[in-house]
């Protein structure tokens, strides 16, 4: 039987290990990034990838997000009187939190599974070996792009969900709640302060870099054929989810903690 | 004066984990020779390729390309030693998010930085040589068949006119008709380009055709090399059951 101080150490380990080549990885794909030869034309073909058509999918979560979350907010502001406050909390719930955690998770479902089943056929069909043996930098032509586009176009996505979702709220709030149309608009206009719709920007770029990052390295690493590359693309999704969570709190903590 | 071999691998060992692929492997190719490696599947043929081309590092050895070492190269010194390689993949390898032509010149504008105008000549060029017409050249390869795939991939390894080109199993997953045409364009467009050749394969047809040297790989170690013409007289025990392809012999052969 395996002494169980044994195992905590093995995992233990091997977590560290991981984390080690995930911070090697990262670190080989930033300096790739930032040093030439610079693949606009890939960059400008991920951002369309990544950014327009992935706009239905976001625009669907954020309308139908802001909808129910005006909803919500007035069955329960109406027990103590408050409906008033349903532009206000719907407009800086989804620029804080639901605009970028709800793209970043969309986003890392949609995008993260693409790049890691595309990176990992890749490698398992040997055309990243082939790369190499063209004298072309495969961190500089496959992972770069990937990171700058995500990091980039994430943004912009979250921006227009920020503005379906609200557009959302105020639908419902105008055609079922009973809101004066100005009167909506007007509250969510004088709430909303520019750290609001920042933090949310700032925490779309983090999340679409995780996404990327989380997609590419476990594509790049992907091995045994068909079920390596279904692998591959499942931890991708898995661990770039769980990161949008953690790094949703600490960058929440760098903007707002007093 | 003793002419530098083109290629030289001396006392190399590679192993993955408990797993000696590798163990001491001496091989040397002369300028223009083509060298046939062959060997059962899983005795290290292909890693011995990845650890010349720098995609793998042997623990031990040397490697020579024009009597430079290049274990341990990196960056654009690693770089600057491909530009000598082109290389066919066993499944060819061809990039599907790109054209046909753009996967010919892909080393040409990539790599040596050419004009993507000047590069698509000399792919539809390239693509001639191996018997596909200029009408393939927009075409996506998804769409090919394994031999016309090999024929694209043959392409991308000549065209840059490199001195040094590798052939993974050219012929695996082909019939033995396109084998043989595979095998003679390989022939051909290495006569015209005078470069060296080190093929791998277990296809005794393929071997017999491109090779002017063999080399049979055992046990992590090269333990027969000789003219193509002495094999089948070698009085190898190793070679002769590998060249007929008999089950009783020295090979151990793990039949699970």
């Amino acid at each position: 039987m395996n002494n169980p101080l044994a195992v905590v150490g093995r995992f233990f380990l091997n977590f560290l290990a991981a984390v080690g080549r995930l911070a090697v990885f990262a670190g080989r794909s930033l300096a790739a990034t930032f040093s030439p030869p610079f693949y606009f034309r890939l960059i400008g073909q991920q951002m369309l990838v990544i950014g327009y058509y992935s706009l239905p999918v976001v625009g669907l979560t954020a309308l139908f997000t802001g909808a129910v979350l005006a909803l919500q907010i007035f069955l329960g502001s109406s027990r103590f009187g408050a409906e008033s406050a349903v532009p206000n909390i719907v407009v800086v719930g989804l620029t804080r939190e639901l605009g970028p955690v709800l793209a970043g998770l969309m986003l890392g479902g949609r995008v993260g599974a693409a790049i890691a089943a595309e990176l990992g056929t890749m490698r398992v069909t040997e055309q990243i070996d082939a790369l190499i043996t063209l004298q072309t930098n495969p961190f500089k032509y496959l992972v770069a792009p990937r990171l700058v586009a995500a990091t980039l176009t994430t943004p912009l996505l979250v921006l227009v969900a920020d503005i379906i979702g609200v557009m959302g709220g105020y639908l419902v709030g105008i055609h079922r709640l009973d809101f004066n149309s100005m009167v909506y608009l007007k509250n969510t206009y004088d709430f909303l302060e520019a750290i609001d719709v920042e933090s949310g920007l700032v925490k779309a770029a983090v999340f679409g870099f995780l996404i990327a990052l989380m997609g590419c390295y476990h594509g790049f690493h992907s091995k045994g054929g068909a079920q390596g590359v279904g692998r591959a693309t499942t931890d991708a999704v898995v661990s770039s989810l769980i990161l949008i969570l953690i790094s949703n709190y600490f960058v929440t903590e760098a903007f707002f903690s007093q | 004066m003793i002419e530098v071999p083109r290629l030289q691998l001396s006392g190399v060992c590679k192993a993955f984990g408990a797993n000696v692929v590798l163990d001491g492997l001496d091989l040397e190719l002369a300028k223009g020779e083509s060298v046939v490696v062959i060997g059962a599947s899983g005795t290290g043929k292909s890693v011995m390729l990845k650890c010349i081309l720098g995609l793998l590092r042997p623990e031990r050895g040397s490697i020579r390309i024009d009597g430079e070492e290049v274990v341990g190269l990196r960056g654009a010194e690693r770089e600057r030693v491909l530009t000598k390689f082109g290389m066919l993949f066993q499944s060819a390898a061809l990039f599907d998010s790109i054209s046909i032509w753009e996967n010919v010149a892909f080393g040409l504008i990539e790599g040596a930085g050419m004009d993507p105008e000047q590069a698509r000549a000399i792919a539809i060029d390239k693509l001639a040589k191996v018997g596909l017409g200029a009408d393939m050249a927009e075409q996506d390869p998804a769409r090919l068949s394994g031999g016309m795939r090999k024929r694209v991939g043959l392409a991308r390894a000549i065209a840059t006119e490199p001195d040094i080109i590798f052939f993974d199993e050219p012929t695996t997953g082909l019939d033995p008709i396109m084998g043989d045409v595979i095998n003679n364009l390989i022939v051909e467009c290495v006569r015209d380009l005078g470069a060296t050749t080190l093929t791998i394969t277990h296809d005794m047809s393929s071997a017999r055709t491109i090779a002017d040297r063999v080399a049979m790989l055992y046990g992590g170690q090269i333990i027969w090399a000789g003219r193509v013409d002495e094999i089948d007289s070698c009085g190898n025990p190793f070679v002769d059951q590998f060249i007929h392809g008999r089950e009783e012999g020295p090979f151990e052969l793990e039949v699970t």
